[in-house]
């Protein structure tokens, strides 16, 4: 019996990784709810309400560059709709700008990696790339309802 | 009897016409009411981001935002607003204007050749600007390039694209009043009131409107339905932003970053773009002043789909 429910609840779990990995609106919400919580840490010690950390910093910015590589291939033609998405039509009618926003992000990100030392070049880097944020958010994201 | 009455409707007629006349004679500020005026160029540098001229003004499309072509199309519930061109082209642009011409357009919002303008040009909060701010805005205008071409008319049906009705909604909605400070809030609240409710013109994207297209008073800062479209402009009183600190809102306008992590979009991008050319004390300045707004229930919002 219990090999059963073991076996069972294997398969379910196996079902879901896989369902998770092929449907693209689940993971690149998951990649930018990442993205927020890591900017959310970086803001705050931007804002110098939390001690600047410098591993911390590091993790940031290679979420970045982490989703930058990932996120435009997650905006396949049978995913403009569906699962909640706030993602526009505007991606797909201008891809090539889209595409190279993220690019940009993740070169940003990169170039801070190396250069970022301490609270004061964090907070100058980091203000920098996040403006990227806004850019794609301006034309390609829904206003939240 | 019935010729009486007659008489009678058309008195009445002639009267209501006569004040409808003079209630939308478009107001103007005649040259002769501005003094002598050093212009202070950074200043006027400054107007002009807080103003967010560029947002509208700026020609689609290029990355120099101080080009100011126009062209932008403005949608509305009354129709399509064509912004025009301001670059300092004589022909095309406000070349031949004279300080007074701008003072009157941002502070009556009547144009120099004595039309009203459409409140989608939002003089309803420009009016509060000090006239020394807008002279140094007009300085600060004739430094950017001149762009050549004319904007094509607006595309506004009847009745609202007859212009003289627009002295009757600006009898009702624009009090001619300029900023006036609260002696009990210390200078800094009084620089946020300031650039929030006159050159910053916040409120006009940031309240829900009344079937006129006027502010409801009573929900300033209650955020509402996007006048331009599709969803929801936030509220922005301490209904909304209880969990922002003054610091978050300034940091906000600073960079676009919420204190959730995520970065503002959709038309709050272009006015982070000028928040963020502002003087770290004007930034400041507005956050205190925002986060001081007490709490006010917006319009409900719609259920999401």
């Amino acid at each position: 019996m219990i090999r059963t429910v073991l076996a069972v609840s294997a398969i379910a779990i196996g079902i879901t990784a896989v369902a998770a990995q092929s449907d693209p609106i689940a993971q690149r919400k998951a990649i930018m709810k990442e993205v927020g919580a890591q900017t959310k840490t970086g803001g705050g010690m931007a804002k110098g309400e939390v001690p600047y950390d410098q591993g911390k910093a590091q993790t940031i910015l290679s979420t970045y560059v982490d989703a930058s590589a990932k996120m435009p291939g997650l905006f396949p033609e049978n995913s403009k709709t569906g699962g909640d998405t706030a993602a526009l039509p505007a991606i797909w009618s201008n891809k090539a700008d889209f595409d190279a926003r993220f690019a940009k992000f993740g070169s940003d990100a990169k170039a801070a990696a190396s250069a970022v030392k301490d609270a004061d070049s964090f907070k100058t880097a980091f203000s920098g790339i996040t403006k990227n944020c806004g850019g794609c958010h301006e034309n390609y994201r829904a206003k939240k309802n | 009897m019935l010729r009486k009455l007659i008489l009678l409707v058309v008195a009445v007629a002639i009267v209501g016409l006569a004040v409808f006349y003079i209630v939308t004679i478009p107001a103007t500020v005649p040259a002769s009411a501005l003094g002598s005026h050093t212009p202070d160029l950074a200043n006027g540098k400054e107007m002009f981001f807080a103003g967010g001229c560029t947002s509208c003004h700026a020609t689609p499309g290029q990355d120099d935002k101080t080009r100011l072509g126009g062209g932008l199309g403005l949608k509305s519930p009354f129709g399509t607003f064509y912004v025009p061109n301001i670059s300092p082209d004589p022909s095309d642009g406000i070349g031949k204007w004279s300080e007074a011409d701008l003072v009157t357009a941002m502070t009556k919002g009547t144009s120099p050749d004595g039309l009203h303008y459409f409140p989608a040009f939002p003089y309803t909060s420009y009016q509060r600007m000090r006239t020394e701010d807008v002279r140094d805005l007009f300085a600060y205008l004739k430094t950017l390039p001149a762009v050549q071409g004319r904007v094509r008319d607006h595309d506004v049906p009847f009745p609202f694209n007859v212009r003289r009705t627009l002295g009757g909604w600006k009898f009702v909605f624009l009090d001619g009043k300029p900023f006036a400070a609260d002696a009990s809030k210390s200078a800094e609240w009084n620089r946020g009131a300031y650039l929030v409710n006159g050159p910053g013109h916040c409120a006009e994207c940031h309240s829900p409107r009344n079937a006129l297209g006027g502010i409801i008073a009573a929900q300033r800062f209650a955020g509402g339905p996007n006048p331009e479209g599709e969803g929801w402009v936030p509220n922005i009183t301490q209904a909304g932003l209880k969990d922002y600190s003054d610091k978050d809102i300034e940091y906000l306008l600073e960079t676009g970053n919420t204190p959730e992590g995520d970065s503002v979009g959709g038309a709050m991008t272009p006015v982070i773009r000028n928040t963020s050319q502002l003087t770290p004390q004007d930034r400041r300045a507005m956050s205190v002043y925002i986060k001081s707004l007490p709490p006010v229930e917006g319009p409900k919002k719609p259920e999401k789909k």
